[in-house]
């Protein structure tokens, strides 16, 4: 029922989830933050249940501090991206994470890469991707309008365009959706339906 | 040969020889020396010469556990290897569990029990580390400069100033207990922690090592500030004594 969306340009890539938290028929909350922030510049946007997603993102988010403070440097999308799909496939015979994620990051020899993972643990590196009956949707208007290094602008309005057909044409209303950018700045909140903060 | 055996055992007369020994192993190590200030700690570390051919960028005895905290050490430095990893992993699986940092106090204590653990198991021995431990206290209790110290005992104690490792480790903590104020400014406090510093090693920024650690930040000084600092000491004490440097007698 998640939507999460990723789309790369020249210079970075962009990840959107919607900010739906529910179950069977139930709506939780309207404001839930799905795209995960892993390190400085890297995002994990997942979908599937809440607990999975929580346990899954903040354990792999530790390890990238944990890493980054032995080691004293940053770990390269392609790393952080190798050990989340090693994770999910060393959990997928003991006690399985059932999220499939969007692994959005910057680093300075690749620019922006994003990385496609399913909860079986396969993964593929990807211009472009969309978790969840989305694909459905919007898979063909990334294959129309995604180009090689298009900019920052371009690819917003590309997925903007993606949200709108699912709002326009998908059953499950998704009225709020998250969008963050990461670029050589770090991660950035463009857009969001919602404020994830709770109100309490 | 059986794992089962403890080492570290009492003496008839109630001393545990294999911690005393520890110690020992401590005070062989180079001094590292810890000064808190009114909004910064700072931590400086004597640098023993090197062999010519080894690269000095890889000998690194202040470091960082996590974000907000920043350890200095004196004793083995293997031991100290795998301690730190200790507290770095516990240090995110803390952040993991509790969705908070954990507190100086909490590292401190953690450090402290784990080199404890070691005087207590079987096949094991203490090790040979004393720590300093530099950082913030929480937001709620006043967010203060805090500086924490533990020994091969497992004991962790808050200071205002410590010294651990060094032959001269004694004396240097008279030399800090005379020199110390209340509320020292950052510039102060590093004054302080070189000058002491300057008791045990030969003058000069590429035998010491400084890191300011502040409440958002922790920095390592440049050879070139730190060079300032020891010759504005030096010029200060050749005035005290009496003579001027650089200005060559009159006959």
């Amino acid at each position: 029922m998640d939507t999460v969306l990723g789309i790369s340009f020249d210079g970075g890539v962009i990840v959107a989830a919607d900010q739906t938290n529910a179950r069977s028929i139930l709506i939780y909350q309207h404001h839930l933050d799905k795209v995960a922030p892993l390190t400085s510049h890297s995002v994990l946007g997942c979908s599937g249940p809440n607990a999975d997603f929580v346990n899954f993102s903040e354990y792999v988010a530790k390890n990238m501090a944990l890493y980054e403070v032995t080691n004293d440097m940053k770990l390269s999308t392609n790393a952080q991206a190798n050990f989340c799909r090693g994770t999910l496939a060393q959990a997928l015979r003991k006690g399985p994470y059932q999220v499939n994620v969007l692994l959005g990051g910057w680093d300075e020899t690749t620019g922006g890469t994003l990385y496609f993972m399913d909860y079986l643990a396969a993964m593929q590196k990807v211009n472009f991707g969309a978790q969840g009956y989305a694909s459905n949707f919007c898979l063909s208007i990334f294959d129309k309008e995604w180009k090689a290094n298009m900019t920052e602008e371009e690819a917003l309005l590309v997925i903007d365009h993606c949200i709108s057909e699912l709002q326009e044409r998908f059953l499950i209303s998704q009225p709020n959706f998250m969008v963050k950018v990461v670029n050589k700045q770090g991660v950035r909140v463009v857009k969001q339906g919602a404020d994830p903060v709770e109100n309490s | 040969m059986s794992y089962d055996r403890a080492i570290t055992v009492f003496s008839p007369d109630g001393h545990l020889f294999q911690v005393e020994y520890a110690m020992e192993a401590v005070r062989r190590g180079s001094t590292a020396i810890g000064v808190r200030g009114v909004d910064c700690v700072v931590l400086a570390v004597e640098r023993r010469a090197l062999a010519k051919l080894q690269d000095p960028r890889t000998i690194r005895k202040i470091v960082k556990v996590d974000s907000r905290c920043t350890l200095a050490f004196a004793g083995l430095t293997a031991d100290a290897r795998v301690l730190i990893q200790k507290a770095r992993v516990e240090a995110q699986s803390y952040r993991l569990t509790c969705e908070d940092a954990p507190s100086m106090e909490y590292l401190a204590r953690y450090i402290a029990r784990t080199q404890q653990k070691y005087t207590q198991r079987g096949g094991v021995r203490p090790f040979g580390i004393a720590t300093l431990l530099a950082g913030f206290s929480d937001d709620e209790t006043g967010g203060k400069p805090v500086l924490y110290q533990t020994d091969p005992a497992g004991t962790h104690s808050s200071w205002k100033a410590q010294v651990i490792g060094g032959r001269n480790a004694k004396s240097l903590r008279e030399f800090l207990e005379k020199g110390y104020e209340e509320s020292m400014a950052e510039t102060a406090a590093v004054k302080l922690a070189v000058q002491a510093l300057l008791e045990v090693v030969d003058s000069g920024a590429k035998n010491m090592e400084v890191c300011v650690v502040r409440k958002n930040e922790t920095i390592f000084m440049e050879e070139s500030a730190l060079d300032e600092v020891v010759k504005q000491i030096e010029v200060e004490a050749g005035d005290k004594k009496g003579t001027t440097p650089a200005v060559a007698p009159v006959v």
